[in-house]
């Protein structure tokens, strides 16, 4: 295209609930605006990680640049940002709302709206937005457009009489959303003629081409030779090349000016240089001050990573720093561990995150990870005044030297239809929420508002919540602060040593039923011995919990028959290869899978 | 006295891969078969016998063993047949020990005496249990009775050498049950006396009744405790009637030692003939096809004028193995210690030209700590302690380099 008309630009995103039918809508309007044939789609193009491709979920935002001809004979360009639609990613998702004028809203014509619908849209708002509602599914048989529709005006605000009701799915009434977005979502701002301003919103490494930024033009324009700056960092970079996002792959340009989306390399080698949020700027003629970025939202939740294999602890340093790049919530210091040597304690912004992550190392990196349980950030009062940050609970102080413990407090909304408030608040209940109160939607649908431990719920609440609800009940979170709270530092012994990768902060009054688990767990886990192994609990020396593993009693080969003796050496060498995947403890091997195990030690099947 | 060109013994397994029906606990190559089958089966161990003749020429012959399946369901004819042509093509020892495998209840006098006038010296008779109800839980066809009377036959044409093989953990059996089956057998006074723990090996029928909680299964196993009393006691009481343990499972009265199996123990040369059997010849490892078919055809002239005949390497030769010398030290290691009187240390050094120490020192003072392992006869000798027989596989794998 040789002239680009800033008043044609849409620059927008996606937001909606998980499965609400985000991606598939993304996937039609790539295909509805023509620059792939319907043959070279290839499901959700977006998703182009492996993994979300397999879990079917969205984890990194994307962008694509499209070209769509509207009804009024003019042609448009679509910058469609995707966003992840997990709580856990609202990060992510407030990246990528800078980086648009507008949002499309879509919401499930049979659920209606949940928690996270609610969540992204409040995001967008604040980012001033403009919504616009879609209703998806509606030819699903349980679908209830009208009821939706009465739904998103009554509890969101938004207008929705003339939403479009479409199937994603089935490619039904995309038009209409496509009109949408050219009538409803604002063109872009700035002028090219401005001092170059832009907002770095995510970031890729490339072995080639070094760091490939991806930003948004606000102000002014930048091509190729421009001399720009990161404003936070203060790196300056000869740009090598600007381009837009095809989808799948950057298409290099002349120049990108103010409303634009695109990316930018510069040869750029090192990845701490090109910080998210950050503000591009000319170097020879820079604007007055930077962007507001994104508010910086700090992990919640830690664990240890270890590489199985000690050698490969270079190899994990280099996949973190590489995820680092694209996933600025990520967090990671080294430590090391007397049970499982040298590692990383890693920051997540919760569960899912830490799953996600632990992944895309072991897959993206192929690495072999042992992974301690994950806790959360505590902070430890000392008698002296001090205050300690605790993320690892191996470095809690001395008990004799603290003065009180606090942990973090989340306020959860919970949506859930009335048949299941009666466990969901059980549940709440046992994982110490203080109950808030309770709206009702409409009614069969009701919120639930409790105030729960951040450290009760990064284990399997997700897991309890979609079991004990029948897979109904939706949950969004925000940190509210600290409170003060009666923890205690919990230590596993295996043959009577300490295995400081074990140890976990728990709250006082669970810190007996979770040793008591946690020794049965490991019991089955570790494999037994020529000896008795004793694994015991326990809190401040005292032991409260304690199991043993029988020595083995045999071990015997199978009658070797009529010679064959290749036979019963590969069952002695897969016997020794299973000592391999080993941690060795004392005496005793731990097998990498029993750290691992600990995680899903709550399951309540 | 042989001339000095030979390089040593060697062994023979002749393998037979049919029976009557199949145990409900064997994984091992065998089904049954039509009367044709078989025949055409003992036409191409012949031919392969000849086949492999030349590889062996430098051998001298002085163990046959018969295995299966069920060897018994072979004609003394076909036997015979078999043994002609072991005697035409290999230098066969005057004094060689030659077994068949039998089956209770497929040994007529017609056919014991059979096996004897074709060179049969020594019957293996897999009885596994006297109890009846517990023969049935394995789905083997005898009874109690039947061995006995099959016996006694044996022994009445002529049979000087007789091995039961019997089987102890077997589904409802208790340690009383399994010491009575110990001293029926003991009383009969067999030469020798095979003791096998049941391991239930995956894909077997017997295995799969076990699974999901073992509701389908005939009665349930006696646990490992249970399990290591019967082995435990099983020397004891055959040491009582003059049986001597000298490997894991195998007890013999003096002198009665099975020389073909020690055969395996220590390594000396073996040719496997048939299917899916085993060899080690020349440090080199290789089996023949499991496929029976593909056996049959192979020695079948008709079918091998066709336009791709099949290769000896596919057929005869199969995951053949060149073996390091470290493959060859592991083995040294993990296959004489299951003998009684384990490895002579000077033998390892005469094999190898290194120290068993310098290659293994570490490992065995460690197996030696942990009670698993005894180096005797003023370290010349080393062998398993009882211990160390309980947890065999674990000990073993250790020498594994």
């Amino acid at each position: 295209m040789a002239q680009i008309n800033q008043s044609n630009i849409r620059n927008f995103c996606i937001i909606a609930h998980i499965d609400h039918g985000k991606s598939t809508l993304a996937d039609r309007i790539i295909e509805k605006t023509g620059l792939l044939t319907s043959r070279e789609m290839q499901d959700q193009i977006l998703d182009n990680m492996e993994l979300e491709r397999e879990r079917g979920i969205t984890i990194k935002s994307q962008a694509v640049r499209t070209i769509y001809k509207a009804k009024n004979g003019e042609e448009y360009i679509f910058n469609l940002i995707d966003t992840p639609g997990h709580v856990d990613f609202n990060y992510e998702v407030s990246r990528s709302l800078a980086a648009c004028d507008g949002a499309v809203l879509v919401v499930d014509a049979a659920q209606g709206i949940e928690a996270q619908t609610l969540a992204n849209v409040y995001l967008a708002l604040d980012h001033n937005l403009e919504v616009f509602p879609v209703i998806n599914k509606i030819d699903l048989p349980s679908a209830q457009p009208e009821r939706v529709i009465e739904e998103i005006e009554d509890v969101i605000g938004l207008e929705a009489e003339d939403a479009p009701l479409i199937s994603a799915k089935n490619g039904i009434h995309i038009e209409d959303v496509l009109e949408q977005i050219v009538k409803k979502i604002p063109a872009p701002g700035g002028s090219a003629q401005n001092p170059l301003q832009a907002l770095i919103f995510d970031s890729v490494y490339d072995p080639y081409k070094g760091v490939i930024v991806f930003f948004r033009v606000m102000e002014g324009r930048v091509r190729k030779g421009t001399k720009v700056r990161m404003m936070a960092t203060g790196a300056c970079f000869e740009v090598v090349e600007v381009g837009y996002f095809g989808a799948g792959q950057f298409i290099p340009c002349e120049e990108l000016s103010a409303g634009m989306v695109g990316y930018l390399t510069a040869s750029i080698k090192n990845v701490k240089d090109t910080r998210v949020g950050d503000t591009v700027t000319d170097a020879d003629r820079p604007c007055d001050k930077p962007l507001p970025g994104y508010k910086k939202v700090n992990p919640m939740v830690y664990c240890g990573m270890y590489p199985a294999d000690g050698a490969k602890y270079p190899d994990l340093r280099d996949a973190l720093e590489k995820l680092q790049l694209n996933d600025a919530s990520l967090f990671y210091e080294p430590e090391t561990s007397v049970a499982l040597g040298f590692g990383f304690r890693c920051g997540f912004l919760g569960l899912l995150h830490l799953e996600i992550i632990q992944e895309r190392l072991e897959r993206e990196y192929g690495l072999d990870l042992v992974t301690t349980a994950p806790g959360v950030v505590y902070r430890v009062h000392q008698l002296n005044g001090e205050v300690v940050e605790l993320t690892n609970p191996s470095n809690l102080p001395d008990p004799a030297v603290i003065e009180y413990m606090e942990e973090p407090i989340v306020s959860a909304e919970i949506m859930v239809t009335t048949e299941f408030i009666g466990p969901i608040m059980e549940l709440c209940q046992e994982r110490r929420g203080r109950y808030l109160g309770m709206e009702y939607m409409e009614e069969t649908r009701a919120l639930l508002r409790y105030e729960l431990p951040l450290n009760e719920i990064i284990y399997d609440f997700f897991d309890a919540l979609k079991s004990r609800s029948r897979g109904y009940a939706s949950f969004d979170y925000e940190i509210k602060g600290y409170e003060r709270s009666e923890l205690v530092k919990l230590d596993i012994l295996v043959n009577r040593e300490e295995v400081d990768a074990l140890s976990f902060i728990v709250y006082a009054g669970s810190a007996y039923e979770r040793g008591r688990k946690m020794c049965e767990k490991l019991k089955e886990e570790i494999p037994r011995h020529l000896f008795e192994i004793p694994i015991q609990a326990a809190v401040g020396g005292k032991i409260i919990a304690r199991e043993t593993v029988k020595a083995m009693r045999k071990d015997v080969l199978a009658k070797c028959y009529g010679g064959d003796i290749t036979r019963k050496k590969k069952l002695l060498e897969k016997q020794k290869e299973g000592k391999k995947r080993m941690r060795q403890i004392g005496n005793v091997e731990i097998p990498q899978k029993a750290f691992m195990s600990v995680l899903k030690l709550d399951d309540k099947k | 006295m042989l001339s000095a060109a030979f390089k040593g013994p060697m062994g023979l397994y002749l393998h037979i891969p049919f029976c009557l029906r199949k145990c409900l606990y064997c994984d091992f190559l065998s089904a049954p078969a039509g009367r044709q089958t078989i025949d055409r089966y003992v036409r191409a161990l012949c031919a392969q016998l000849s086949r492999e003749a030349d590889g062996c020429k430098d051998y001298w012959v002085d163990t046959v063993f018969f295995g299966g399946g069920t060897p018994s369901l072979l004609t003394p004819e076909q036997i015979a047949d078999v043994l002609a042509c072991v005697r035409a093509c290999y230098r066969l020892s005057q004094d060689a020990e030659i077994t068949v495998e039998s089956n209770p209840g497929t040994l007529t006098p017609e056919k014991l005496e059979g096996y004897l006038q074709a060179g049969i010296n020594r019957l293996s008779m897999g009885l596994q249990s006297t109890f009846d109800a517990e023969l049935k839980a394995l789905g083997r066809l005898h009874d109690y009775r039947t061995f006995v009377e099959n016996y006694h036959g044996a022994r009445q044409a002529g049979f000087s050498n007789i091995n039961v093989d019997l089987m102890s953990a077997l589904p409802g059996q208790t340690l009383s049950g399994w010491l009575e089956t110990l001293r029926r057998t003991a009383d009969l006074g067999p030469e020798h006396i095979s003791a096998y723990s049941l391991i239930l090996e995956e894909g077997t029928p017997l295995y799969a009744l076990y699974q999901d909680g073992g509701e389908k299964a005939p009665a349930p196993l006696p646990g490992e405790e249970q399990e290591r009393l019967m082995y435990e006691q099983t020397k004891q009481v055959l040491a009582g009637y003059g049986y001597r343990r000298y490997e894991i499972s195998n007890y013999a009265r003096p002198g009665y030692e099975c020389r073909h199996n020690i055969g395996y123990w220590t390594r000396r040369p073996y040719l496997g003939v048939g299917l899916g059997s085993a060899s080690l010849l020349e440090e080199t490892r290789w089996k023949v096809t499991g496929d029976l078919e593909t056996y049959l055809d192979f020695f079948s002239p008709e079918k091998q004028t066709g336009e791709r005949p099949l290769q000896d390497g596919a057929v005869l030769r199969q995951e053949r193995q060149q073996l390091t010398e470290t493959e060859q030290k592991e083995e040294f290691l993990f296959l004489g210690l299951r003998m009684q009187e384990g490895i002579r240390v000077g033998e390892f050094r005469q094999r190898f030209h290194t120290g068993l120490w310098d290659v293994y020192g570490s490992v065995i003072t460690r197996l030696q700590e942990q009670g698993l392992l005894l180096v005797y006869d003023d370290g010349r000798r080393m062998r398993l302690t009882e211990r160390g027989i309980d947890v065999s596989n674990y000990v073993l794998s250790q020498f594994l380099l």
